[in-house]
């Protein structure tokens, strides 16, 4: 599906320094999980996938097809999907208007409905409203991965879907995707520290320093993250969370 | 009515056909044709162009349109028209002024409204404004509103210019009386080489009155607009203005808002905002699939909208 083949990405600001360093990966999986400390170059790697980015070396194929070169607008035609983690605002754009656009149809108000209830929010209350200020950091949050839902990409990707939401949102947000994960058709990649969701994961990949320090099964991974083991390094303490 | 007539007529009132209810349209100088209804009453001025528009006091749920057209190349004209609005009304007028100038010489049209609004009286006042025409003569509109809001009276006045218009200068003027309420929304789209000066003075007089001044714009290519504000708190009362602008290419915009407490009770608040389209909006749409100019035009329509 997306493979990652010797990505780098460096950059010139301060004293230079490598973001990625070599990066091979090959997501297959119906859900992987990428996690890892902060400033490891997750949500570049995110970025590059959906085009936001350019690697400075490497190729990035989806469906095996070179879409190193393509642009964001391609890509996203071709059937990838990007939540960011800063969701933007817009003034005067309604949460309709967004449903509408993600969805590339003139889908009915019933149809937008149907996607915010998926993500928690009484669709009624929020259809009309515009996606400014006037928004709670959760509520954009959720609205966010309303519109990835509604594009029905082949591939989703999100970046930390929990930074900046409180506890009652994060809760609502687990159930979302843990029925994504038993919905969707296609595969989803989620940049997280969380425990819950690396817990819903088929794969995870440990990212730190710009390399991958681990990847495998959850199964194999998370009981490592969780103990501390000695072979995920000193550098991975603190890339999971338990949410108390 | 020629197709040109019935495309400005569309463009500036939303009417397909004459409208319902009380109407006077006035095409190249001249009144074509009115309507005046049992509580609305519509009579030529003697002593200067335009017409009086009378609303019996307890009018409800009625509309008046006035729309101008003008499609003869280097006509200028000035027109006063005075809205007479008894108490205890709530009615909707609807005017607007649409230009197609197909020959070389500046067509433009001055209108001065006048709104006496009497006590508890409701008035929804849309304007519309639209240029066309392949012509290189310009055309101009430089409309002027006054606006008297007796006691507890509330007017929405909204106004919307979004292409063709090569200058205009738009004048508010307006004195709040007790508890009178009045809500402003403009919105202005400028391309090319337009010039677009809009100016509002509010005096809030009444105790108990309030304004509130919205102006959305999007300046495009090198065009130019001026916003002025000034609110004049005199009671106990409060007033709001806000100015939030895009602006794109090499176009300028200004915004002055000034306000200034006559009175220890009054509370007066001015925001002014203005930048280009945000980077990171664009990639949002676009990670929707849409293409950069796409994303630009939603992101613009959205913010006029």
């Amino acid at each position: 599906m997306l493979e990652l083949k010797n990505i780098s990405y460096h950059v010139e600001t301060g004293n230079g320094r490598d973001i990625l360093n070599h990066v091979n990966l090959k997501i297959d999986d119906r859900f992987t999980a990428i996690t890892g400390p902060n400033g490891g170059g997750k949500s570049t790697l995110a970025k590059m996938i959906a085009g936001i980015i350019q690697p400075t070396e490497g190729q990035i194929f989806f469906d095996g097809q070179d879409i190193t070169g393509v642009s964001i607008t391609e890509r996203a035609r071709l059937g990838i999907s990007y939540a960011f983690q800063q969701p933007v605002r817009f003034k005067g754009i309604t949460v309709l208007d967004l449903i509408r656009l993600a969805s590339g149809e003139k889908l009915s108000v019933e149809g937008a409905c149907r996607y915010l209830s998926e993500v928690g929010l009484c669709a009624r209350d929020y259809i009309n409203r515009e996606v400014d200020a006037s928004l709670s950091g959760g509520e954009l949050k959720r609205i966010e991965i309303a519109t990835v839902i509604a594009r029905g990409s082949r591939l989703s990707v999100f970046d930390e879907p929990e930074a900046g939401i409180d506890l009652w949102s994060f809760q609502n947000l687990i159930a979302v995707f843990e029925s994504m994960h038993e919905q969707t058709q296609g595969n989803i990649v989620i940049i997280s520290h969380q425990e819950r969701i690396l817990n819903i994961a088929d794969k995870i990949v440990v990212i730190a320093d710009g390399e991958i320090k681990k990847e495998g099964a959850k199964d194999e991974i998370l009981p490592q993250l969780l103990n501390g083991s000695p072979e995920t390094g000193q550098q991975l303490r603190g890339a999971c969370h338990r949410f108390a | 009515m020629d197709e040109i007539q019935k495309t400005l007529l569309m463009q500036v009132a939303d009417l397909h056909e004459v409208p319902a209810g009380a109407y006077n349209i006035r095409s190249n100088g001249q009144s074509v044709d009115r309507r005046s209804t049992e509580h609305i009453e519509i009579v030529t001025k003697e002593d200067k162009p335009g017409i009086d528009i009378f609303i019996k006091p307890g009018t409800k749920k009625e509309s008046v349109h006035i729309p101008v057209l003008m499609t003869q190349t280097g006509l200028k004209e000035l027109v006063y028209n005075d809205f007479h609005i008894g108490d205890d009304c709530d009615i909707t007028i609807v005017a607007g002024c649409g230009i197609h100038n197909g020959g070389d010489k500046t067509s433009e049209h001055s209108g001065i409204h006048t709104f006496y609004v009497g006590k508890n009286s409701k008035l929804k006042y849309v304007e519309k404004h639209y240029g066309s025409g392949e012509g290189t003569g310009e055309s101009i509109m430089n409309p002027e509103t006054v606006v008297e809001l007796d006691e507890n009276s509330y007017m929405e006045m909204d106004t919307v210019q979004i292409r063709g218009v090569d200058s205009t200068e738009r004048v508010t003027r307006a004195k709040l009386g007790r508890g009178a309420q009045l809500v402003v929304k403009e919105k202005l789209m400028t391309h090319g080489r337009q010039k677009a000066v809009t100016s509002f003075y509010v005096d809030l007089d009444g105790e108990g009155s309030s304004a509130n001044v919205i102006s959305r714009s999007v300046a495009r290519d090198e065009s130019e607009q001026t916003f002025y504000s000034h609110i004049n708190g005199n009671n106990q009362c409060a007033g709001h203005s806000e100015c939030d602008a895009i602006i794109m290419d090499r176009a300028v915009v200004r915004a002055i808002p000034e306000i200034t407490a006559n009175h220890i009770d009054a509370s007066l608040i001015h925001e002014a905002a203005i930048g280009k389209i945000a980077g990171e909006q664009l990639i949002k749409l676009m990670t929707l699939g849409l293409t950069e100019t796409e994303a630009e035009e939603q992101i613009v329509n959205g913010f006029l909208k």
